[in-house]
């Protein structure tokens, strides 16, 4: 393997810490207008990828995301993969929000018969930009799509909104399972759409407290591996990008009678898992 | 380059002309002044325009009012910039010279607080809901940049954010000299800071934004926190109100009536879309369509609304 998770995480990291040194804001907002020229990707991605060339995803990947950020800290964003044996299967993907204060919102890793072909989430987005989604091939190529969107107008701002009550439920979860609408086929033949939740502030970290003019501190979800039986679905290394609550519907190849279990981390050490049985007849 | 006459410039030669010898209050009224009505005995008002805040209305958007006591003044609200506060200190100077020593901030929101420098010199304490500061100190960078965009550069330069430093935790009451007004700390509802304020004596009602009328109320709070507090919001026996967008005054509590059935549809829809396991991005684009003829900036704010609350009921 070319690529594990250590790695990814390391860079990751490397990414963050450069939004937090780096005078974000100025750089980060002062260009919200300047409309659909890529310069903050053109600046960004060599951060991320190094030199390693980009190609366009070409259907490998497509993203979906509102025109206009209706609420900045609810942007719902869709991926979807196609993994057919031409195109290969998908090993990771990097979603970006090019504008944001720290632009990388998560690098997702696949389990290898995982079969996930859809991804949803919510992002918060903070000024006019591109949210783009890289895709990894298993032969190491990456493959990028994006959609730009606008800023919310009005008062909405990307920050929680009852604060207590998120800190009151802090590392609650939530798994609904969609019930399967292609009758008739068989386990590990068909996608299973599933939806996780997660009671979690999110908290950016970048904001500073007017009174005191320190920093509060960051408080994220910045791990999360879900995984069924002993085999992986799905990996997230995640950032501040990823809205309070945050949220994944995907689908996945799921076997019958194998539990679900979920493993997040956040960035002050606590540790929240669980665990959900999964029968046939919910598949 | 020469910069072009600002407002800020205009009032600085006003200063000016006040050292010289004119006097305080005709200075105050030569500073051009919001539009008050006094609704009530010594309780005046300022009806907002039912719009985005843009640089054309100078985020003149939302009601603002003032309450005179024997001694002192209290404000409701300093206006959506630094322009609009200014105008609203005119508009109290107009009407009475006594000290202005209370500055109530309803809640976070850009249209209600970006007036607040207006008041520093005033010397007027900012009160506000206990959550306000921390909402603020979330919120402030990203209002004064994004309305940068919205208002202009001009009319924000001299916009500060000021938390408010007497805070409200429950109840408590002010007095103005003869005339107590009583401030309520709410429940997340339109945010997690909605402060009420209540003038005893004429039994006049400022909502804040837990009231909307014409105006399409927005959601940064908690709709089911708000759903469940209109009742108590109905039961406090008010002569009259001021709700924070819509006419002024308004019957109480009838003035809720329209805003408690737009969240009945919206809530309704949205949670149908969960059972039925609609993605929240198809959910949002279809919820409480059928309101849309009864409000003003529905097509602004009602996506938004029900993203936020589709986050809210899946919890449920």
């Amino acid at each position: 393997m070319t690529f594990n998770f250590t790695d990814r995480r390391s860079r990751f990291a490397i990414v963050l810490s450069l939004a937090f040194l780096g005078g974000l804001a100025p750089n980060a907002m002062a260009q919200s207008a300047s409309g659909p020229e890529p310069t903050t990707w053109n600046s960004l991605k060599g951060d991320v990828f190094g030199a390693k060339p980009i190609e366009p995803a070409d259907g490998i990947i497509s993203i979906e995301a509102p025109k206009r950020a209706e609420d900045a800290a609810i942007v719902p964003v869709d991926l979807r993969f196609k993994t057919d044996a031409a195109s290969g299967r998908l090993k990771a993907v990097t979603l970006i929000v090019d504008e944001n204060p720290s632009p990388v919102a998560a690098v997702f890793q696949f389990g290898k018969d995982a079969g996930v072909t859809h991804l949803a989430t919510r992002l918060r987005v903070n000024a006019y930009s591109y949210i783009r989604a890289i895709a990894e091939t298993e032969d190491g190529k990456l493959h990028m799509t994006e959609t730009f969107v606008k800023a919310s107008g009005g008062c909405s701002a990307p920050a929680m909104k009852n604060q207590d009550e998120a800190l009151a439920s802090l590392g609650q979860m939530k798994l609904k399972v969609f019930p399967s609408t292609a009758a008739g086929t068989e386990p590990m033949t068909r996608a299973t759409e599933m939806q996780l939740m997660i009671r979690h502030p999110n908290n950016s970290g970048l904001q500073m407290d007017q009174v005191t003019r320190y920093y509060i501190p960051p408080h994220f979800i910045d791990g999360l591996t879900i995984t069924q039986g002993d085999r992986l679905i799905m990996s997230m290394v995640g950032g501040i990008s990823i809205s309070e609550d945050p949220n994944f519907r995907f689908d996945f190849n799921a076997k019958p009678d194998e539990d679900i279990k979920v493993d997040a981390a956040d960035t002050k050490g606590k540790k929240f898992q669980n665990e959900w049985p999964i029968q046939s007849s919910t598949l | 380059m020469i910069p072009a006459p600002t407002r800020r410039s205009i009032i600085k030669t006003g200063m000016l002309f006040a050292c010289c010898g004119m006097m305080h209050s005709s200075f105050a009224r030569a500073q051009s002044s919001l539009t008050v009505t006094e609704i009530a005995s010594g309780v005046h008002a300022f009806r907002g325009v039912p719009a985005l805040m843009l640089a054309a209305n100078e985020g003149k958007i939302c009601n603002l009012g003032f309450i005179v006591g024997n001694e002192s003044v209290a404000v409701i609200d300093s206006g959506g910039s630094t322009a609009e506060g200014r105008e609203l200190v005119a508009a109290i100077r107009a009407v009475t010279d006594k000290p202005i020593r209370y500055l109530i901030n309803t809640h976070m929101h850009p249209d209600h607080i970006f007036g607040n420098a207006a008041f520093a010199e005033t010397g007027a304490t900012i009160v506000g809901h206990h959550n306000l500061p921390r909402a603020l100190a979330a919120r402030g960078e990203f209002y004064l940049q994004s309305y940068r965009d919205a208002m202009g550069a001009a009319l924000m330069a001299d916009v500060r954010i000021m938390p408010p430093t007497q805070l409200v935790t429950d109840v408590v009451e002010i007095d103005l000299g003869g005339r107590k007004l009583t401030l309520k700390a709410w429940k997340p509802a339109h945010t997690d800071n909605d402060l009420t304020v209540f003038d005893q004596q004429t039994a006049t009602f400022f909502t804040g934004d837990l009231c909307f009328l014409g105006h399409l109320p927005t959601m940064d709070g908690s709709l089911r926190g708000w759903m469940a507090q209109l009742g108590a919001l109905a039961s406090i026996e008010a002569q009259r109100a001021v709700p924070g967008h819509g006419d002024v005054p308004v019957n109480w509590p009838q003035a809720l009536d329209a805003e408690r059935r737009y969240f009945d549809v919206l809530a309704a829809d949205i949670r149908k879309s969960i059972a039925d396991g609609v993605p929240m991005a198809k959910a949002v684009t279809s919820a409480a369509r059928s309101e849309r003829d009864n409000w003003h900036l529905f097509d602004d704010y009602n996506e938004r609304n029900a993203t936020a609350a589709f986050a809210e009921l899946e919890w449920e």
